[in-house]
Order: structure tokens, then sequence, then C-alpha cells
């Protein structure tokens, strides 16, 4: 356990040397992300063959940082924490296999890839909300240069809204803690300090300053109305970058809402939870609709994501720990998921037919051109229905039962959102994969264009699909690290409404 | 009360060196002119100042015993220590910047001059006395005006030290008359006096007359809306180190000077800023021009093409964080504002340093001439994402660490409630609308392709790439370990 905070650090040196090795070749520089992140990943595992679960945060490193405000660099894992370490680790590696690609200024590339993954670790390592928020925005000003410099259709405009949609979103985190932190005159930014200044505050102002935590974070998570950024920014960004957005960036937000909003004003959930809800629910709902009618591909699992990470924040406003579990599996699932279906829209397709319009896929058979991609895509996309066997199935159950629990008018209009995915998810298939041609020249015509799938995508593929099945088929590996966590004292106080 | 001419003279020796620095830049200069390119002119004087400002920052560290110096002329206490540190650090760098701008006419009598407008500075941050605190404020000013002026085949620099002259001139006078009330309803000079004598009694009319004057001669200097007209001209046809030297020094040694006037000096005077409705004092037209530095700036910001221009604004918005440190002493003391300053100095004339280089090198104007930056040159390009990273705020740069503090400081005076409060969450607001423009200058020079005309690699000037890599260095080691500044409080 103790090895977690090597993540970080490894990430950032990881981030200078590819950057150095960049300026001699870009195979070196690839090497050294491929290197870096496996050892993130592989320093997650091994810490996970070591944990014991239970309902403490095992403290990893805690030494005084900025002690005139009471700040403490302060590094802790419980069991939430390990999951998404893990999957960041396994997303991080796969992003590399799939952005194997890159040519132009490779070095800078990885260099921005490592240092976003190294702020990703941190955000899930950090037990003082300071540190916390440091390595939340260290994550953000990445993103935007990954976007702009190697992205695709519109970069600049999606990287910009993306950017300052994190941002305004930070400052509204921003605000929150500084507010608990003066009004309470809390001695320092700990978790559970700000928790007890939290409680000296009027009930109005708590609401307020819940609010203000919520939507902040939520805002990264992709919640309605303040989803428009993901669309935009996932179709505009390199694959990798997608694939880190969708997988882990947004977990970033979730992770905020579940570790830092929830536990530091418990009594706010009860109040706000029926909102929050309806805004999850009108999310999955709204975006599976809009990923229906979409005609750029990338853009129907940009909305994708976001009626997906509707269930994670439909999870939390259940307020119950069934559904928290299940918010955290969602987490892991859409992250494995979502990673490999911009993977293949994005790497996979697009590098070879050079155009991501459904009428144009519409007339190339890629079943036929591309049949490995089509079996990964026709798998992946099973998982994100929902289909039982893959991760995506415990998962959206589990909420939808924590949800039931809370409300079963939020768990029934919500299972609608489960065929709308259905619906959109096979549109998708059908156009993209199984469309038709009436000429047969065409289709080797077709074939001579398409270079052949390569190996990194291959195995960078079968790490996600392994993933995903293993979830789906043994859930309670995570399951039985997540539950433990759920129950400890500033947890138990948000599903006890604030009583402690 | 002593008046030891040792004391005096030990306290003085890093103003002494200045000037003994500046009468050897000048001097040998003049002697070896004829033989020397004017290429060879500015880095002997370069070196020169630089080696005097060394000397003098090692005389401001190891000052002695810390208290009041010939009466209570001087004071040498924890914020004039700090402050005349960092200001002659700061000048080191622009020193640094000078040796990668664009070459002038009489290299030597610019490098002698920014070392005069030192000695203006440092004894800014040590006045503890209206008159000496009026005159060390004069010295520094009118050595700014020359320095601004001093490209004298350019329009743009002569309008600049124009305007910064006219609105300097005018501040200085409403200063001056402040005080000359300030005197006249106390009988007093000295700060600690002045202190003691209004404490007693409350805010007559022509007291809050005197305030009013003062504060707009602090607007002036601090370039706070509404007094910030001349910075963006300023800034943009000055020539670069001076704008940097405008930008930086000057700032920290003009909110030293102001803040031991108001806090020490006036400090009775300063009203309760803690909820709407209180009585006032000069806390409330602080507040007022800290808003309002904060609104216009940031926004103003937003539509400038021209970087120099958009550094001015985004200068007038830190004014407005800055100003809130001021106010913010009460709860958190020095610590946030000196932290603050300093790092903002840093990253500033770090900023204004990459400008420099790019002048002379085919030009800096608008925003676009960044174009291509990170393939012109890396280490430019590296540098300013680090000071305008900063500037936007972003951790763990320092700029970061500095509004966190401010904000919390500000915000524990009444909290949400409060005026106070109230800026500060103003201020995070503006920080996102902020990081708008920053991003627009990151964006061209590490996205846009560069411009064919402009398109060769840049040399950096060893002189000038060790000032931007300490500038740099600095920003993320404050960054990382902001308690090395506050542990000097």
């Amino acid at each position: 356990m103790h090895l977690l905070p090597a993540t970080i650090y490894l990430s950032f040196a990881g981030a200078v040397l590819a950057l150095v090795a960049g300026t001699r070749s870009a195979a070196m520089a690839r090497g050294v992300a491929l290197v870096t992140a496996l050892f993130g990943w592989g320093v997650g595992l091994l810490a996970a063959t070591g944990f014991t679960p239970s309902n403490e945060m095992i403290a990893l490193v805690d030494a005084p940082w900025i002690p005139q405000l009471g700040i403490r660099y302060h590094l802790a894992a419980d069991g939430i924490s390990l999951t998404l370490v893990v999957l960041t680790g396994l997303a991080a590696t796969a992003g590399v296999l799939f952005s194997w690609n890159i040519e132009e200024r490779t070095g800078e590339f990885f260099a921005f890839y490592l240092a976003l993954i190294g702020g990703v670790y941190g955000v899930f390592l950090s037990a003082d909300a300071f540190l916390f928020f440091v390595f939340y925005e260290v994550a953000i000003v990445p993103k935007y240069f990954l976007i702009a410099n190697w992205g695709s259709t519109n970069r600049e405009y999606g990287a910009m809204k993306l950017a300052l949609y994190s941002f305004a979103g930070s400052a509204l985190v921003l605000a929150g803690l500084l507010w608990i932190y003066a009004s309470g005159h809390a001695d320092g930014f700990s978790l559970s300090q700000l928790a007890a200044a939290a409680v000296t505050l009027g009930r109005p102002a708590q609401l307020a300053v819940f609010a203000l935590l919520f939507t902040g974070f939520a805002i990264l998570a992709g919640m309605f109305p303040f989803h428009t950024w993901a669309p935009t920014g996932h179709v505009a960004a390199p694959t990798a970058a997608s694939m880190l957005l969708a997988g882990v960036v947004m977990k970033l937000g979730a992770y905020g809402c579940l570790r830092v909003a929830m536990p530091l004003v418990p009594m706010a959930l009860e109040f706000w939870a029926p909102v929050i809800a309806w805004l999850a629910i009108a999310g999955i709902i709204y975006a599976g609709l809009v990923a229906l009618v979409q005609e750029d591909f990338k853009f129907v699992i940009g909305y994708s994501s976001v009626s997906h990470m509707g269930f994670v924040l439909l999870g939390l406003a259940a307020a119950n720990a069934t559904a928290a579990a299940g918010a955290v599996l969602q987490m892991f699932s859409h992250g494995v998921i979502a990673g490999l279906l911009f993977a293949v829209v994005g790497r996979m397709v697009y590098e070879r037919t050079h155009t991501r319009q459904l009428a144009a896929l519409r007339r190339m058979p890629l079943h036929r051109l591309m049949p490995f991609t089509a079996v990964v895509f026709v798998i992946a996309g099973l998982a994100s229905m929902g289909m039982p066997g893959f991760s995506g199935f415990p998962a959206e159950l589990t909420i939808l039962m924590g949800a039931w629990q809370a409300s079963k008018l939020w768990a029934i209009v919500a299972a609608v959102g489960v065929l709308v995915a259905a619906a959109f998810t096979l549109r998708a298939i059908q156009v993209a994969f199984f469309g038709q041609t009436d000429e047969e020249s065409d289709l080797t015509s077709h074939a001579h264009l398409m270079a052949p799938i390569t190996w990194p995508e291959r195995a960078g593929s079968l790490l996600l699909l392994a993933a995903t099945v293993l979830i789906g088929l043994k859930p309670d590996l995570l399951l039985h690290w997540i539950v433990p966590s759920l129950h400890s004292p500033l947890f138990q106080a948000v599903w006890q409404g604030g009583v402690r | 009360m002593t008046y030891s001419y040792w004391v005096l003279a030990r306290a003085l020796l890093p103003e002494m060196t200045l000037i003994l620095g500046a009468l050897i830049v000048l001097g040998y200069d003049l002697l070896r002119a004829k033989v020397h390119t004017p290429e060879e002119r500015r880095s002997a004087a370069l070196w020169i100042g630089a080696t005097a400002v060394l000397a003098a920052i090692v005389d401001s560290i190891f000052v002695g015993q810390l208290g009041p110096v010939y009466g209570f002329t001087l004071v040498l206490d924890s914020l004039a220590v700090p402050t005349r540190t960092a200001v002659l650090g700061l000048t080191l760098l622009t020193l640094g910047v000078s040796a990668g701008a664009r070459l002038m006419r009489h290299p030597a009598e610019y490098v002698a001059i920014i070392l005069f407008a030192t000695v203006g500075f440092t004894l800014m941050c040590a006045a503890h006395q209206l008159l000496v605190a009026f005159v060390s404020l004069e010295l520094a000013s009118l050595s700014l005006y020359v320095l601004a002026g001093f490209a004298k085949d350019r329009r743009e620099s002569a309008e600049a030290a124009l305007k910064y002259f006219l609105f300097g001139g005018m501040a200085a006078a409403f200063l001056l008359f402040g005080f000359s009330l300030i005197y006249g309803v106390t009988g007093e000079l000295d700060l600690t006096r002045i202190a003691f004598s209004v404490a007693h009694t409350e805010l007559t009319p022509l007291l809050a007359l005197a305030l009013v004057m003062v504060l707009v001669a602090f607007g002036f200097k601090a370039a706070a809306a509404p007094f910030h007209l001349w910075a963006p001209d300023a800034y943009e046809g000055a020539p670069t180190p001076s704008a940097a030297l405008i930008a930086s020094a000057s700032k920290v040694a003009g909110f030293t000077l102001f803040l031991r006037l108001l806090w020490p000096g006036l400090g009775p005077l300063a009203g309760d800023i803690s909820t709407l409705g209180n009585t006032g004092g000069w806390q409330t037209l602080v507040a007022l021009l800290a808003g309002a530095s904060m609104l216009l700036g940031n926004f103003v910001a937003l539509a400038q093409t021209n970087l120099r221009r958009l550094l001015a604004y985004s200068a007038i918005s830190h004014s407005g964080a800055m100003l809130l440190g001021v106010i913010a002493w009460q709860t958190a003391g020095l610590g946030p504002v000196f932290y603050y300053m300093a790092t903002y100095g840093l990253a500033t004339v770090g900023a204004f340093g990459v400008v420099a280089v790019l002048e002379a090198h085919g030009g800096c104007d608008k925003i676009t001439d960044l174009a291509g930056l990170s393939r012109r040159s890396p280490l430019l390009a590296g540098t300013l994402t680090v000071f305008i990273l900063s500037l936007a705020g972003i951790p763990p740069l320092a700029g970061f660490f500095g509004k966190f503090a401010v904000f919390a400081a500000a915000l524990r005076i009444g909290g949400v409630a409060g005026p106070a409060g109230w800026l500060a969450l103003l201020a995070i607001a503006l920080s996102a609308v902020a990081l708008y423009y920053y991003l627009i200058v990151l964006k061209q020079a590490l996205v846009a392709a560069p411009k064919p005309e402009n398109a060769g690699r840049i040399r950096v000037p060893l002189a000038a790439a060790l000032a931007l890599l300490a500038a740099a260095a600095g920003i993320i080691y404050l960054g990382l370990f902001p308690s090395v500044v506050l542990d000097l409080f």
C-alpha cells in the first residue's frame, strides 16, 4: 500500500523524461511513456494485493506542508481510491498503446499526457482538501494542450470550452472550500477538520456550500445541463486524450462529489438529492436521445459518456451505501468501456477510413474490412448497453437497486435510460460496422487503403476487454474493496442525513 | 530615541552599495566608451550593475540589528527586510532581462538609472516618516519616468514617458497634499506618532480628505482602477526592461510604502469592513478600488490583442487582488500580501523578459507574434508557460497559493456576509474569466505554428536565459514550499 504515492511521482518524472526523450526520438518518448504507465499500473495492482478492506483510510504520507494554514501533505487510500487508481493505471496504459501513432511532437504529447495522469493519481490519493484541489487543477491544464495541439475537429474551440468549464467548476469548489474554512474557523484543510467546521455553519450556509462544491465537481462529471463541454471536448481530443477524459477525468468530478462535497456537508445531501437525481436522470435520458440522432460517430460515444455518467450521479444522489457502491463500480466500468469505444472510433476506424460520418461509414462494410475492430466494438457496445457478463451490468444494476430504496420513481425512469442506451449503441453498431456496399470493387479498393490493425491496438483492446469481462463476471473483486470504505464514519454521516 | 550615524550608515549599506555601483557603471563607461562597441558597453554595465545589486542583496539580508534607524526616520522590521530583498531581487532579474532586450543608445546610463530607481525602492520599503516616504517615492518615480522614455528613437516610448509622468506628477501632488493635511491635523511626521494621534480623534472631514488624497496616490502607484489609465500605455510604449521594472519592483515597493502608511500609520482610521453598513474608513475605499480593478482588469484584458497591453490589464486585475491582501492584513498579517506581491513580481519580470527577447528577434507586439514559440525556442516557451500559468493562478505555481492565501484571509473578515468576503468570492469567479486570456497567450506560444517570416530559432543571451530560468525556478519553488516565505513574518 505504501508504494501508492510512487504512482504520482513516477508519472511526473515520466513526463519530464518523455519531454527529454522526445528531443532524441519519438520511439524513445513512447517507450518512456509506456514504461511509466505500466509502472504506475503495476504499483496500483501490487498495492491491491496487499490491501485489506476496512472502513478506514490508510495514511500513506502525512507531513506538515504549509503549517501557517494548517495544510498537510496528506496522502491516504481506501478501497474507493484503490479502485480508481487501478482504473487510472489501466486507462493510462491503454491510452499510451492507442497513441502509438502520434508522430508530431511526440515527446511533448506524452509529457502532457503523463502530467495529466500524475494529477489524476494525486486527486485519488489526497486526503487533504487543499492538496486535492492542487492535483485537481494540475490535471486541467494538460487537457487543454493535448486537445488544442493534437486534436481534430474544431480542436481549439473544444479545448478552450473544456478548460473554461473545468476551471469554472474548480472556482466554485475553491469558493466552497474557502467558505467552510473561513466561516467555520477551521484549523486546517483535512477533510475531517473541514467537516467539523462545516457543522458550525447555519443551515442555509451549509446548503449553499454544498451547492457550490457539488456543482463545481459535477461540471467535470458531466452533469446535465453543464455537460456540453464533454461531447465537444471528447470529439476534438486525440484518441488517447478522449480515452482519458471520458475514462478518468470525468471520474475526478464524480470522485470529488463523493469524497469531498458529500462528507463535508452531509446534511445538505438530503435537501439537494431530488434535484441532483432528476438532473442525473435528465442527463441519462437526454444525452441518450441526443446520441441516438448523431451523425458523427464520435459524438455518439461522447454523448453516451454523459449518459453513463448520469448513472454515477444518480448513485450518489440516492444517498445510500448500495447506490454509492454501484456508482464507484460504474466509474470503473465506464472508464474501461468508454476508453474502448473511443479507441475504436478515434484510432482504429477514423485513422483508416478518415471519416466519422455515419452516412459515409454506412457505405463501407467495416465488419469485413476490419473484423477485429468490429468484434471489439460489438463487445464493447454490449458492455456499454449493460449486458450481463460485462462490467456495466452489475454497476448499473447496483445503482438502480440503491436508487429504488431512495425513490422507486427515480429507478423506474432511469431504467428507461438503459433502453435508450441499448438503442443508440445498436444503431451505431449497425450503421458503422454492418453497412452495405453494392459493388464488390468498392470493397477491394477500400481494403487496400486500410492499414492492418497494429499490435499496440490489439494489446490495448484486449487489455480493456479483459477488464470489463473480469469485472462483469466477478464484480465482488471491486465491491469487496469499495463497500467497507463506504461505511467509514464520514460516509455514515452522509447516509444518515448528517446525524453523526 | 537615538540618532546614531553609525546605525544609519549600517542600515543604508544597500543603498550606498547601489549608488557606488551606479557611479562605477557611469565612470567605467566614460573611460571605455570610445573603445567598446555598444554591445560590449551594455554587457559591462550590466555585469557591474548586477554585482552591485547582488552586494546590496547581501547587505539587506545581513542587516544586523532590526529596529528603528536614526530616530524613526527609517525602520528595519519584518516588513522592510523581506521587501527590500525582494525589490533588489526583482531588479537583478530586470538587469538580466535587459541583457536580452533590444540594444538602446547609452546602455550604461540606462543601467545607472535602474540602480538609482532601486535606491528609491529600497528606501520606500523602510521609510517610516512622511517626508522620507515622499522623497524616496519621488526618487523612484523620477527615475522611472526617465526609464520609460529612454528609447528616444521611438515615439511610443516618449508617449509612455509623458503619460506616466503626467499621471505620476499629479498623483505625487495629491500625495503631498494628503501628507500636509495629515501633518496639519496631527502635527507629526512619524508614523507611530501619527497613529497615536489619530487613535484619539474620530474621522474628521479634514482627515477623510487626507485619506482620499493618499489613496488616490496609492491607486496611481498600484495601477488600480480608476487610476489605471497610464498603465496600458506605459507598459506598451516603454522599453521592455523599464516596463518590467515598473510592473514588478516598483509595484512591490509602492505597496510596501502604502501598507506601512495605512496600517501602522493610519490603522486607527481603517474602519470596519466585516459587515455592510459599519463605520467607514479607508478600508472601504481600498475595497472599492480592489473590486473596480479586478472587474475592469479582467474584462478589458479579454479584448486585448497586444501582449503588453494584456499584461497591463492583467497587472490591474492583480492589483485588485493585492489591495484585497492589504485589507486582509488584519486577519493574516503580512504573509499573504507579501507572498502575492513577490511572486507576482517574479512572474511579471519573467513574462516581460520573454517579450524583450522576442522583440530583439523580430518583434512582439501582437499576441500572435508568439506563434510557434515552442518550436523557435523551447526555453522561452517553457518559461513563459510557467509565468503565465502562475499569473493565472494554476497550482502548484506560486500565483495559486498567493491568491489562495489572500482570499482565505479576506474571507476570514466577516465571512461571506461582509464586503471583504464578497470581494474574495468575486475574485475567485473572475479567476475563471482570467484563464481565458492567459490561455489565448499560451495557445499562441505552444499550439500555433510559427509564421513563415518569423520562424527562425531564437538564441537567448546567457544572462537573459539565467534570469528567466531563475524566475521560473523561484515561482515553482515558492509554489511548492510557500511556508518558506510565510515563515518570515
